[in-house]
């Protein structure tokens, strides 16, 4: 990969707030350059999406997450693809995974109560006939998202001046 | 009763001879300011990987707590063989010809100690890690400056070397990259001075603790050019590459009777460095390239804000293409570099450190780190573009 290509996206990936200007000043291109790169990895798909983390807890807002692990039988001609579009489509799904191990595919979904949660499995993810079985495990507190630590990082404690 | 005395009579004299640091005075200065942003800290601003600190934490858990072999820890040894032989080619023997040290500090120091003589001349290249100096006087040698210049990009050329090198010279100390001015050295102008040490049978200490932050071209080590590699000890360290300044190891690469000679000075001073260090270490060799490359990504993308930065408020700037310090140029605003610094502290709390402070030739220049996050580096920027913008009414 194009190094400043690299540059820039690892620096949409920490913030994606950061406007071209600066990301031309820290990359040592124009600002045109920047905003046409961007938009060109825009157009290809490799940046898929802007989006914020919240922790949503600050704020007072109590919805739940579980991971659910799926256990699959695939039918003739249709691959893994056919049963993860047809779940991805709900929008209480935050992820679909296929994984390797003992299940096959791992979901985070969301919802305003474990009642919501529990009823959203058992009527719509484990009545689809691929669908063997299903595993809910719920989160009870999320400390990293994506990347990024939900509470104070830590911080380095150095002298204000040294050799 | 017995009489009291005055203590300061049992210093050594060439102890008394040490000339104050610059840094050190500055250090006085800021002391107890609010407020402060500092571009005066020359330590990444990183936290040590957490696999490394991890494996540091494990090692205690386990109880390795002993003293290792003089040399360091066959291991580590192992390991620094295979890595620089993997990124350069270099094949160093690492049971005679590796030596784990506290720090580069110490290498520095028993390097010093093990190759001069009291009145053998040696050659410092300006502006220069403040250390260079003194370590020679403490030895006993005479150090001899030689400086480098903005239009060169503070690169040594063998034209300012050679009138500085007498039938008294032993050694020349480097430090490619450079503290403070981020050059560095093409491998065509290390042919040339390579020339000129063997044609005058000089030793070198070269100090390439900043090997892993280079960030246009590729770092040369000294050591592994044509016949350089017996004249050549390699001081190098863990604390800028993978962030563990408070870890405190370095090590020294070099000829075995170079190598032994420093461990006869280490087993009595040191005796060995931490064996917790030692261990992360080994883990940061085997397992740290990905970390210390997004560290060097991330410095790489400062040093162009610091630099665009620095021109577009007048205070021109060449290009750094090493470690982590821009030295931007502060004597067209009419005051010395110590002056600058101080009233910029004074009046915009940011702490920069006086070129002056590694020597002569670094006057009229800042030392300006950007280890440092790129909030505080704007911010700098803003107060002293503001600074200067007043210097100029």
């Amino acid at each position: 990969m194009d190094e400043k290509i690299r540059h820039i996206l690892e620096i949409l990936e920490n913030d994606a707030r950061t406007s071209p200007e600066e990301i031309a000043s820290l990359t040592d291109m124009s600002a045109q350059d920047v905003s046409q790169t961007i938009a060109k990895l825009e157009e290809t798909g490799v940046i898929r999406h802007y989006k914020t983390i919240v922790d949503w807890d600050l704020v007072g807002e109590n919805d739940v997450y579980a991971v659910i692990e799926l256990k699959v039988t695939l039918e003739r001609n249709q691959g893994y693809q056919a049963i993860a579009e047809r779940i991805y489509k709900f929008p209480e799904v935050r992820s679909v995974r296929l994984l390797s191990g003992n299940y096959d595919i791992s979901l985070t979904v969301r919802g305003k109560s474990m009642k919501d949660v529990a009823f959203f499995v058992a009527e719509k993810i484990a009545t689809l006939d691929q669908v063997q079985s299903t595993s809910t495990h719920f989160v009870l507190k999320t400390y990293k998202e994506d990347g990024v630590i939900l509470h104070e990082p830590e911080t380095i404690q150095r002298l204000p001046v040294s050799f | 009763m017995r009489p009291s005395c005055d203590p300061s009579k049992f210093v050594a004299d060439v102890v008394k001879e040490i000339p104050p640091s610059g840094i050190r005075r500055f250090f006085d200065l800021v002391s107890g300011l609010e407020d402060v942003i500092s571009l005066g800290v020359g330590e990444p601003d990183f936290i040590t990987p957490w696999h490394i600190r991890e494996m540091c934490i494990h090692s205690l858990e386990k109880g390795q707590t002993s003293y290792t072999s003089n040399y360091g820890l066959p291991e580590l040894r192992d390991e620094l063989t295979r890595t620089y032989y993997r990124r350069y080619g270099l094949d160093y023997d690492p049971s005679s010809e590796i030596l784990i040290t506290t720090g580069v500090s110490e290498a520095l120091d028993i390097a010093v100690r093990t190759v001069v003589n009291p009145g053998d001349e040696v050659i410092i290249v300006q502006p220069s890690y403040v250390a260079y100096l003194p370590s020679v006087v403490l030895a006993g040698g005479k150090p001899v400056i030689v400086s480098t210049h903005r239009d060169d990009e503070f690169s040594l050329t063998a034209e300012a070397l050679k009138p500085a090198i007498t039938d008294k010279t032993k050694a020349i100390i480097l430090n490619f990259p450079n503290n403070p001015t981020g050059a560095i050295m093409s491998k065509e102008g290390l042919e040339d001075i390579a020339d000129l040490v063997v044609e005058n049978d000089l030793f070198v200490i070269s100090d390439e603790v900043y090997e892993c932050l280079t960030y246009e071209g590729k770092h040369v080590p000294l050591s592994s050019l044509d016949g350089m590699k017996e004249r050549t000890v390699m001081l190098n360290g863990f604390s800028k590459a993978y962030a563990m300044t408070g870890l405190r190891l370095g090590f020294a690469m070099g000829s075995p009777e170079i190598i032994h000679s420093m461990m006869m000075i280490h087993q009595y001073s040191m005796l060995c460095a931490p064996i917790t260090a030692q261990i992360g270490a080994i883990e940061a060799l085997r397992h740290g390239k990905d970390e210390m490359e997004r560290m060097v990504r991330e410095y790489d993308r400062r040093r162009h804000f610091i630099v665009r930065g620095f021109n577009r408020i007048g205070l021109e700037c060449c290009n750094p293409k090493g470690a982590f310090y821009a030295f931007p140029y502060v004597g067209n605003t009419g005051l010395s570099s110590s002056e600058f610094a101080e009233r910029l502290l004074d009046e915009k709390k940011v702490v920069a450190i006086p070129g002056d402070a590694f020597g002569e030739a670094g006057e009229g220049f800042l030392r300006c780190a950007y280890a440092a996050s790129i909030n505080d580096i704007r911010k700098a920027l803003d107060r002293m573009e503001d600074f200067v913008d007043r210097l100029k009414q």
